[in-house]
């Protein structure tokens, strides 16, 4: 409860997202959220969900953005004129959120606001978990590798694809690199090249 | 969950720069990936977490890919504004 309370700093970054004016304290933002939802999944008792989503969202994602805010020198925000063109319509597409999710959370699965009966709910325990109780990454391996092994095996694909994507969108053909013509360099006739220029030292030929 | 929610305003509300939009979504993608584990605790169910462990692997897929787009686009443009995003047509 106490960790969960510690954990609303998560909605407050998300709203802060859009509001910063720097650049720089509109990437610190989501690495609070990502932070705090790693919390989170801790206090699950997911550790390894946790540990995983704050490695790659933190350590890869954000770490990008980081970078390329730090290359291109993007530049202060404007004014805030413009977020009231665009008020209107998106506060009705989040409205309609915000409404459709109360028909989501039925408050007998997911307890969100405190009546009596979630208040005094029974304690129960899994006395299979004490038995032998496995960790987070055990589960997850005993379905990932065996039975669902394909999965596995497309991300590596998709992350496969997004390497080579990613370098083949960047390449900068541009850049001086010396590279040869190579059907142009078996055209020249060397004869005639070198012959001309030794001949006329005066630029007479 | 709610993060969900506040990283869709935030595409919607933020046209200042196409690597501010991008952020929501990234932030969108962890909220989701954060209730596809609490459903599978508190269901018992095995299949949301091994979904979920291969969602940040397409996330971080597609925010490489996106910020390739992006270092291609400043390159050409010289500018990042949403508003110029019309000069692709024709």
């Amino acid at each position: 409860m106490i960790l969960s309370v510690l954990s609303s700093p998560a909605l407050v970054s998300g709203l802060m997202v859009v509001r910063a004016k720097n650049p720089v304290h509109s990437i610190l933002f989501p690495i609070l959220v990502f932070c705090d939802t790693s919390g989170l999944l801790i206090l699950l008792g997911l550790d390894f969900s946790a540990m995983i989503s704050a490695v790659v969202h933190i350590g890869a994602i954000a770490i990008s953005f980081l970078f390329i805010v730090m290359m291109f020198n993007i530049q202060i925000a404007e004014i805030h004129e413009e977020v009231l063109r665009y008020l209107p319509v998106s506060g009705i597409v989040g409205l309609i959120f915000w409404w459709e999710m109360f028909f989501i959370l039925d408050n007998e699965t997911i307890p969100l606001l405190p009546t009596h009966r979630n208040m005094t709910s029974l304690r129960y325990t899994v006395y299979a978990g004490k038995v032998r109780s496995w960790t987070n990454l055990e589960t997850l391996g005993n379905l990932l590798y065996t039975y669902y092994s394909v999965w596995f095996l497309v991300s590596s694909l998709i992350l496969l694809v997004a390497i080579i994507g990613a370098i083949v969108l960047t390449t900068h053909r541009t850049t001086k690199m010396k590279r040869q013509d190579v059907c142009r360099r078996n055209a020249l006739d060397s004869r005639r090249n070198i012959m001309n220029k030794t001949i006329s030292p005066f630029g007479h030929s | 969950m709610i993060i969900t929610i506040l990283g869709i305003r935030g595409i919607l509300l933020n046209r200042r720069n196409i690597l501010i939009m991008s952020m929501p979504i990234e932030s969108m993608l962890l909220a989701i990936n954060l209730s596809f584990l609490v459903f599978s605790v508190s269901l018992d169910d095995m299949m949301g977490q091994s979904f979920a462990s291969l969602v940040p692997t397409v996330a971080a897929a597609e925010s490489a890919i996106g910020l390739a787009i992006f270092v291609i686009t400043f390159r050409v443009r010289g500018t990042i504004d949403v508003e110029s995003i019309n000069c692709i047509q024709g």
